[in-house]
C-alpha cells in the first residue's frame, strides 16, 4: 500500500475519504421470513474505513442483518426487509439504487471459500469486473494485481495466474475470494464468519489483512470468535435472540467499550463467555 | 465537492473505482433495456402458451358443465333408445374403473421406483448403468406399445380383458417418471446428512430408509402424484386391454374387464347418439377435475412437507 492511501486511512476527517466512502445507516430494520420475524428493530451506523463487527449467539440475526445490507435476501422466497437502510444517505430498498450497482458497491465474502471452481485464479479475481461489463485488458490486469496485493496473495500466485483456483489451499482460496470481492473496488465489504472454516495461521493472516484493508474499504464482519471481534473491529454490535426467537440489538458502540465497559449486563456476560 | 476531490493528489484505487463504476452504470443501462425487452417477450410467450390451455379448459367446462350432476357421477350408464335418446345414465363405473386402475398401477410402480431410484443414486455398478439405460428407454416407449405388452403377456394367456392388465401398462408408464423424481429428490439430500448417519455406525440400508428417504419424501410424493395424474389421463395403454368401455354394470373385481374415463371419452365422442356425443364432454370434465385434484394435492403436500423440513 502506498503512503498516499495511508494518509487517507489515518485521517478520517479528510474530506476525500468522507465524500467517497459512504456510511451505512440502519434505522429500525426488521427482517422476516414468511411472516416469522428474524431481526427486529435494529438501528446502528457503520463508520467509514472502520471495521464493524456483529457478535452474538447463534440465531441472534447477525448473518441475517449482514445479508440484508446487499439485498441477498431478495433471493429468498418470503423474505421481507422493512425499515431504512441507507447507503450514503440513499435507501437501498426503496428504489434509490439498482440492486446490481448496489452489490458492486457492497461486496461480500462468505463463510466457506467459494471460488468459481472451473475458473483460473486470474479469471476468478476479474470475474466481478467482467460480469459488470469491464472488457479493457489493462484495467482488468491493474485491478487484479491491486486486489491480489491487497489480499496478500500476489507473491504466491503472480507466477501461476492461469492455474485453477481449486489448487489453492483453504486459506489461499479465502484470500482469493477477498481479492475477487476487492477487484470490483467496493466501498464496503461484508464478511460472514470469513475465518470459521480456516486454521489458526490462515485466520491470523486474514485478520492482519482486514486491518490493512481498512484504508481501502469499510468492513462489516460477522464473527462467532469473540477474540477476533476484539482484535480487529473498531465498532461492535451485540445481538441476542428474544423470547419469540427474533434477533434484537442489545448494544452498539466502540469495540473497547463493548468489551470492557458495556452498558448492558447481558453484553458483559456474553463477552466474558458466561453464556451463548 | 468535486473541486476538493480534484485538488487532492490522484489516487489509483479511487481512480479505478470511478472508472469501474462508470462502466458498471453503462452496462446496467444497456442491460435494463435488454431486460425490459426480454421480460416483454417472455410475457408474450407465456400468454401464447396459455391460450391453448385456457381454450381447452373453457370448452370442456362450457360443453361438459351441463352434464355434471350428482346422477352423472353416481349412476351407471344406460344405452339410449330410439324412444329415450337422452337417457345415457351416469359414468360411475368408469370413475371407479379409473381409480382402481390408477391405484393398482401406483401400488406396483411406487415401490419399484423407490428401489430403482435409491439404487441408481447409491450404487455405481455395471448393473446400475444397465438399469439407468433401461429406465430411459422405457420412458421413450410409445404408450400404445405398453398396452400391446400387457395384451400379449396378460390378456392373451388369461383369455380375458382386465383392469389388472391396464394397471400393469400404466405402471410401466409411471415407473420411469417416478424413478427420475425419486432419484432427483434423493440427490437433493445433502451428503453430510448421509455421512452423519453412517458415522453413527448405521448400515447403508438403515440410513437410506430412516434418514435419506424421509428427507426426500416431499419430492418423492410430488413426483408420484404428478405421474399418477398423467397416467390417469392416458387412453392408449388401456385401449387394448381394459375391455369393457361400454359396461353397464358395477364390477369391483380388478381381474375383470372395466371401464375408464379417458376411454369413455374416446368411445362416446365416436357414438351415433347425439346425447352420448355430448356426454363425452362431461366425461372429459370429470377426468380433468380428478387430475386437477391430484395436482393440487401434490402441490399442497410438497409445500407442507418442505415447510416442515425447514423448521
Amino acid at each position: 500500500m502506498s503512503d498516499g492511501h495511508d494518509a487517507v486511512g489515518n485521517n478520517p476527517g479528510v474530506l476525500k475519504e468522507s465524500s467517497i466512502t459512504p456510511v451505512l445507516q440502519l434505522r429500525r430494520v426488521n427482517v422476516s421470513f414468511s411472516g416469522r420475524v428474524a431481526v427486529r428493530d435494529v438501528s446502528f451506523d457503520v463508520a467509514p474505513n472502520k471495521i464493524t463487527s456483529l457478535i452474538g449467539p447463534s440465531g441472534s440475526g447477525k448473518t441475517t442483518i449482514l445479508r440484508s445490507l446487499n439485498r441477498l435476501h431478495d433471493l429468498t422466497k418470503g423474505a421481507k426487509v422493512d425499515g431504512d437502510l441507507l447507503l450514503d444517505g440513499v435507501d437501498i430498498y426503496k428504489g434509490g439504487i439498482a440492486t446490481m450497482l448496489l452489490r458492486s458497491r457492497i461486496g461480500m465474502v462468505f463463510q466457506r471459500p467459494n471460488p468459481f471452481p472451473t475458473l483460473s485464479i486470474y479469471d476468478n479475481v476479474v470475474s466481478g469486473l467482467r460480469f459488470n461489463g469491464v472488457r479493457k485488458k489493462s484495467l482488468l490486469d491493474e485491478a487484479a494485481e491491486s486486489a491480489l496485493i491487497s489480499a496478500a496473495l500476489w507473491d504466491s500466485v503472480s507466477s501461476r495466474m492461469k492455474v485453477h483456483a481449486s489448487t489453492l489451499s483453504g486459506g489461499e482460496q479465502q484470500r482469493l475470494c477477498i481479492a475477487r470481492a476487492l477487484a470490483v473496488e467496493p466501498e464496503i465489504l461484508l464478511m460472514d464468519e470469513p475465518t470459521s472454516s480456516l486454521d489458526p495461521v490462515s485466520t491470523q493472516r486474514i485478520e492482519e489483512l482486514m486491518t490493512e484493508l481498512k484504508n481501502r474499504v469499510t468492513m462489516v464482519i460477522v464473527t462467532h470468535n469473540m477474540q477476533q471481534a476484539a482484535r480487529v473491529s473498531d465498532d461492535c454490535a451485540f445481538l441476542l435472540m428474544a423470547d419469540d426467537r427474533a434477533g434484537e440489538l442489545i448494544e452498539f458502540g466502540p469495540t473497547d467499550k463493548i468489551f470492557h465497559d458495556p452498558s448492558d449486563a447481558r453484553t458483559l456476560d456474553y463477552v466474558h463467555g458466561r453464556f451463548g | 465537492m468535486t473541486d476538493t476531490l480534484n485538488s487532492l493528489p490522484p489516487d489509483p484505487i479511487y481512480d479505478r473505482r470511478e472508472q469501474i463504476r462508470a462502466i458498471t452504470a453503462k452496462t446496467l443501462r444497456r442491460r435494463s433495456r435488454m431486460s425490459q425487452l426480454f421480460t416483454w417477450a417472455l410475457s408474450m410467450s407465456l400468454v401464447i402458451a396459455l391460450i391453448p390451455l385456457v381454450l381447452v379448459l373453457f370448452t370442456i367446462v362450457q360443453r361438459g358443465g351441463s352434464d355434471l350432476s350428482a346422477a352423472f357421477v353416481t349412476k351407471l350408464p344406460q344405452v339410449p333408445t330410439i324412444g329415450q335418446q337422452n337417457a345415457i345414465g351416469g359414468i360411475a363405473n368408469a370413475i371407479i374403473g379409473t381409480l382402481i386402475v390408477a391405484a393398482m398401477a401406483a401400488a406396483m410402480a411406487v415401490p419399484l421406483s423407490l428401489v430403482l431410484g435409491l439404487y441408481l443414486v447409491e450404487m455405481d455398478t455395471r448393473l446400475s448403468r444397465i438399469f439407468r439405460a433401461s429406465v430411459e428407454i422405457l420412458s421413450g416407449i410409445p404408450s400404445i406399445l405398453l398396452g400391446v405388452f400387457a395384451y400379449i403377456f396378460i390378456v392373451l394367456p388369461e383369455h380375458h380383458f382386465s383392469a389388472f392388465a391396464a394397471s400393469v401398462a400404466l405402471a410401466l408408464l409411471m415407473t420411469p417418471v417416478i424413478t427420475k423424481s425419486v432419484e432427483t429428490a434423493i440427490r437433493g439430500v445433502p451428503d453430510t446428512v448421509t455421512e452423519a448417519g453412517l458415522a453413527l455406525g448405521a448400515r447403508r440400508s438403515v440410513v437410506a430408509r430412516r434418514v435419506v428417504l424421509p428427507a426426500a419424501r416431499a419430492g418423492i410424493i410430488t413426483g408420484t402424484l404428478l405421474a399418477l395424474a398423467r397416467a390417469m389421463g392416458e387412453t392408449a395403454p388401456l385401449l387394448l386391454v381394459i375391455g369393457a368401455t361400454f359396461s353397464q354394470t358395477w364390477d369391483f373385481n380388478p381381474f375383470h374387464a372395466m371401464s375408464a374415463l379417458p376411454l369413455l371419452t374416446y368411445s362416446y365422442s365416436g357414438s351415433a347418439f347425439p346425447s352420448q356425443h355430448r356426454a363425452a364432454w362431461g366425461v372429459a370434465l370429470v377426468l380433468v377435475l380428478l387430475v386437477l385434484i391430484l395436482n393440487l394435492t401434490s402441490r399442497f403436500i410438497s409445500a407442507r412437507l418442505s415447510r416442515k423440513a425447514q423448521m
